[in-house]
């Protein structure tokens, strides 16, 4: 091990794999939609409406498979609610400074609010007989209250999974601190892009569709800036990207990031096709995006 | 509580005999690497490879030869946990499986593990690893159960030339740095503690004497504790997300919220 760039390549690997990468795509799609909702009920127009129940109709099932990743990937899948209680005491299990006993509390809070967002989008279309839960949604006072919680949750179980990996001992991720900036930026985009695609194939044409789709052009601007910034804040460590991890980043970011920014300034290249091909290379790259952090730091 | 106990391996005289590997297994019952079918690793004499959840000692070895091996040395090294004073693998367990005893040592109880692996990740030295027969992460307990009725580690108790020692902290530290001294004094002035200070994660309970540098050994040179991330990290990622939602706000902002008007189905 000598000549190691920094003291975290003597550690061993986790084994975080598959699963954990599924994780964290799942887990940003549900805080960023939910996120993306909330801001469209708050300041949207009136027609939007339907485009805020998509990012509701997300984040609920993203967020119950992000729980069933993450109690799939424990080598004790029956021992989940360790992290919620103490086995021994049955006192609540609580550390506030480890990210993933945080991020557990954080999941099953958020869960819970997406449910109730989901049950309140779901009665507001009138999809479900029962049209009280309509109320649960903004502008009324119960639900602008939910939605502004919801949203914070939201937001924190789509960054939480950065810091978690900062704080931890492992090449790459403890290398630097912008993992967490990074996820939430690409869970911005990546929820906006599944949004698009959804109200596309809906044949909608709300007003916010167009914003959405700007405002993911500006988030996926900020993402490669971010991503430059994490790049330089490895250092020396960085070199673990001069192999076929950097390739496939650089790819990465080609197809996930600048083709669909250019897919946005030049809105006649393709089309019809424009607007649905720039979302989906924004969730494939989101996706690889995570794939990379995850499984080039275990190839050390 | 008891007074700190730990050990002090001086890999001045270790032997490579393996016996405090096998005295751990014994011990501990841990299993044997696939089934008992070992493989060589063609590393030196080291077929044990790694620590992990069924290895809980480790003797390296470390071939230091010219290229025509007419001149050289072995350096051997026994590894175990560390149990730091400041814990990393403790201070991320999202269970509380991981205590710290009466003695200042580091176990994880394995009746509440369950298996999530972030410990595996924060531990600064990569001693800790799942155990396959229980699916839980594994380590050395530095033998809880024979200190709690007063006897020695089986690892030191094992050890044929006294390269692993048993004791308390403080003693332990005495006799390091007398054989430091003794060993500067009879010309070997590359032999220094690892870990015996608090400057190191607030000292290891488990500290060695080394004739090289850490990394040689396959030990880190600057162990940090993972929490040095949580608070900058955190402040990133909340910078984040008001960037985020004030790109949101600009892009969805001059329309207020209204209920219950559609123009789509």
């Amino acid at each position: 091990m000598n000549g190691a760039p920094s003291s975290t390549y003597f550690t061993a690997s986790p084994d975080w794999e598959w699963l954990i990468v599924f994780y964290f795509f799942f887990g940003g799609l549900a805080g960023g939609s939910y996120f993306l909702a909330v801001l469209l009920d708050f300041f949207g127009r009136p027609e939007d409406r339907p485009l805020a129940r998509v990012g509701y109709y997300i984040s609920f099932p993203c967020i119950l498979i992000s729980g069933i990743l993450l109690t799939l990937d424990l080598n004790r899948p029956l021992r989940f609610w360790h992290m919620l209680v103490e086995p021994n005491t049955f006192q609540p299990m609580f550390k506030y400074w480890s990210p993933m006993s945080l991020g557990s509390w954080a999941l099953l809070l958020f869960g819970l609010f997406s449910f109730i967002a989901f049950l309140g989008a779901l009665a507001e279309s009138r999809r479900i007989g029962w049209l009280e839960p309509r109320s649960l949604r903004p502008p009324g006072a119960v639900g602008s209250v939910l939605a502004v919680i919801g949203g914070l949750l939201g937001f924190y179980v789509a960054g939480y999974t950065g810091v978690l990996l900062a704080v931890t001992n492992r090449p790459i991720w403890s290398d630097t601190p912008l993992l967490g900036l990074l996820f939430i930026v690409s869970a911005a985009s990546i929820s906006a892009a599944l949004m698009i695609l959804w109200a596309d194939r809906s044949r909608w044409s709300v007003p916010s569709l167009v914003a959405l789709h700007r405002m993911d052009a500006w988030v996926v601007a900020l993402e490669i800036i971010v991503l430059i910034a994490v790049v330089v804040s490895l250092g020396a460590v960085g070199r673990a990207w001069l192999n076929w991890w950097g390739v496939l980043l650089l790819i990465t970011v080609l197809i996930g990031m600048i083709i669909p920014l250019a897919l946005y300034w030049r809105r006649g290249w393709l089309g019809d096709l424009n607007l649905t091909t720039s979302a989906a290379l924004v969730l494939l790259g989101g996706f690889l995006l995570r794939l990379i952090i995850v499984f080039s730091s275990e190839a050390i | 509580m008891a007074e700190p106990m730990g050990f002090y391996t001086d890999t001045t005289v270790c032997i490579g005999c393996k016996a405090c590997e096998v005295a751990c297994k014994e011990w501990n019952q841990l299993p044997a690497t696939n089934g008992g079918v070992n493989t060589l690793s063609g590393d030196s004499y080291d077929n044990t490879r790694t620590l992990d959840g069924i290895h809980w000692r480790h003797v390296k070895f470390i071939e230091q030869f010219t290229e025509d091996r007419k001149d050289g040395r072995w350096l051997l090294m026994s590894d175990v946990c560390k149990h730091c004073v400041h814990a990393a693998c403790l201070e991320v367990c999202p269970t509380n499986a991981i205590i710290r005893t009466e003695f200042d040592t580091v176990v994880i109880q394995s009746d509440t593990c369950n298996g999530c692996r972030d410990c595996i990740a924060a531990c600064p030295f990569g001693v800790i690893e799942i155990n396959p027969a229980s699916n839980t992460a594994q380590k050395c307990t530095l033998c809880y159960d024979r200190l709690q009725v007063g006897m020695e580690p089986a690892c030191s108790k094992a050890c044929p030339t006294d390269s692993i020692q048993f004791g308390t902290i403080s003693d332990l530290r005495n006799r390091a740095e007398k054989r430091v001294a003794q060993l500067h004094q009879s010309g070997e002035k590359r032999a220094y503690l690892y870990g015996a200070d608090e400057k190191m994660l607030g000292g290891l309970n488990s500290f060695y004497l080394l004739v090289d540098k850490p990394e040689v050994y396959g030990l880190p040179p600057d162990p940090k504790m993972p929490s040095r991330n949580l608070v900058p990290s955190s402040l990133y990622t909340i910078f984040g997300a008001i960037l985020v939602g004030l790109i949101g706000l600009f892009n969805f902002r001059d329309r207020g919220a209204r209920e219950h008007e559609e123009v789509q189905p």
